[in-house]
């Protein structure tokens, strides 16, 4: 059954959310990746405030294409998570609650979300056309320079996430694969 | 002797880099159907069925099936008896990478040094093949190639001795290394044989393969299908969600080696297996 949430990702509602449910979001989310990623903990390195509040916020692993005219966002589907767990654990720390990407996680990153409460979310990879859909504003707010890789903020509407790590470190990438194999070896 | 303008190859460059992002394949569209039929794990279900309205999206709208439009790989067989009038090749497929990901609202993903990272804002410099062959024609074929699944590719300098039981291994290991990352159903491309650098290049061109097209010797057409159907049990599934549908098709290509070496490469692709061909 698919489920419908809201943002902000508040501690109760990430408690509420188990690997392998699938969920419609809507709220406003932050686009960063690689460059924007390390920016920001050197911001925070430096006794810097982030570019937006950390508290209870969700960051959508994505560079988008550029927009066509009329459009609010060229395709924006989700990056390889991994690339940004070596950042992860450090804005887990200072509120950051959601993580929408797609890939493996390394302990370290699950760790920290077991310690913060985060959430990891799946968009389907390769799907950018169909997620673009769901983004109904975007605005840049920070790092233009970085093009693709600016910091946005987003209002995303009824965006088909899949919860891949929840707050307790359970992993539907595991457990999804195991159920299967057991399905087919009886 | 034929004469072929420089600026016919750009403006072909430039369209093809526009339709290869913006329309999948059919043969890719057909592997991704018939997948979905053979499907029997729910949630791999949903997400095939997303991944077919994501690149209808893309068709009826003139908009990227993904985001990551790639790195502009191009692969140009030029007629031995063709000459280029008008300016430089590669300054010609560059220009037309250049306005065809301008144009087509596409996005620059290319960094000028690989350490010190600063975009090159047009997405240039294509990564250019370019192979003489008999005739007076130039084929074109431009394919898009994104690094969520470009990052799992791998290369090894396997033993003779290893085998053909040592190729299995490494395939297999290369996908369950891979997971969820390239956005699986991925096509595996390998290249066996030649040396470091011609494997790689192998393993490259045999993602530019029909999907489900066999090679020409049985030897290898029957481990093609091997590795597939033992990928497909691997249950990495859509996404790595689990499910059945890990690959969309594996391609092999070989070439002769040396006595001492058995060089093999696997180039991974994600579902959105970009490439479109034109010849002028």
């Amino acid at each position: 059954m698919v489920r419908k949430i809201r943002l902000p990702l508040t501690e109760e509602l990430a408690k509420t959310l188990k690997a392998g449910d699938e969920v419609l979001l809507t709220g406003v989310v932050y686009t960063s990746r690689d460059a924007g990623h390390k920016r920001m903990c050197e911001a925070l390195a430096q006794g810097r405030e982030l570019p937006f509040d950390p508290k209870d916020a969700t960051i959508y692993y994505v560079g988008p294409s550029p927009a066509k005219p009329g459009q609010v966002i060229g395709s924006a589907g989700p990056t390889t998570s991994g690339r940004m767990d070596a950042y992860a654990p450090t804005l887990l720390s200072v509120g950051v609650r959601g993580m929408i990407g797609k890939g493996a996680r390394l302990p370290e990153v699950v760790e920290a979300m077991k310690t913060y409460h985060g959430v990891y979310f799946g968009a389907i990879g390769g799907a950018g056309a169909l997620l673009a859909q769901c983004i109904k504003k975007s605005e840049l707010i920070a790092y233009e320079d970085l093009g693709a890789e600016a910091l946005r903020r987003l209002f995303v509407e009824d965006m088909p996430l899949v919860v891949i790590i929840d707050q307790e470190g359970n992993n539907l990438y595991e457990a999804g694969r195991r159920a299967y194999l057991e399905k087919i070896s009886k | 002797m034929r004469e072929i303008c420089a600026d016919l190859i750009t403006d072909v460059t430039e369209r093809l880099c526009i339709e290869a992002n913006e329309h999948l394949p059919s043969d890719v569209k057909e592997a991704i159907q018939n997948c979905r039929a053979c499907e029997d794990w729910e949630i791999a279900q949903g997400v095939l069925d997303r991944i077919i309205e994501n690149y209808q999206i893309a068709d009826a709208a003139h908009v990227p099936i993904c985001q990551d439009t790639g790195m502009a790989c191009v692969f140009l067989e030029i007629g031995q008896d063709v000459h280029i009038t008008g300016g430089d090749l590669t300054g010609a497929v560059n220009e037309g990478v250049r306005r065809g990901y301008e144009k087509g609202y596409l996005r620059k993903s290319v960094v000028r040094d690989p350490v010190r990272r600063t975009n090159t804002g047009d997405n240039t410099p294509a990564m250019l093949y370019t192979e003489i062959v008999p005739g007076e024609q130039i084929k074109i074929t431009v394919a898009p190639k994104g690094f969520g699944s470009e990052n799992m590719s791998a290369i090894r300098m396997l033993k003779p001795s290893a085998g053909l039981q040592g190729i299995k291994d490494f395939i297999i290991e290369t996908v369950e290394a891979a997971g969820p990352n390239p956005c699986p159903p991925m096509v595996v491309g390998v290249g066996i044989g030649g040396t470091f650098d011609k494997a790689a290049l192998l393993s490259k061109k045999a993602l530019l393969r029909p999907i489900h097209s066999s090679h020409t010797d049985p030897f290898y057409a029957a481990l093609e299908k091997e590795m597939l159907e033992k990928i497909n049990r691997l249950g990495i599934g859509p996404q790595g969600f689990g499910g059945r549908t890990t690959a969309l098709g594996v391609h092999i290509e070989t070439m002769p080696t040396h006595i001492a070496g058995m060089p093999c490469a696997i180039n991974i692709n994600c579902h959105v297996t970009r490439h479109t061909t034109e010849v002028i």
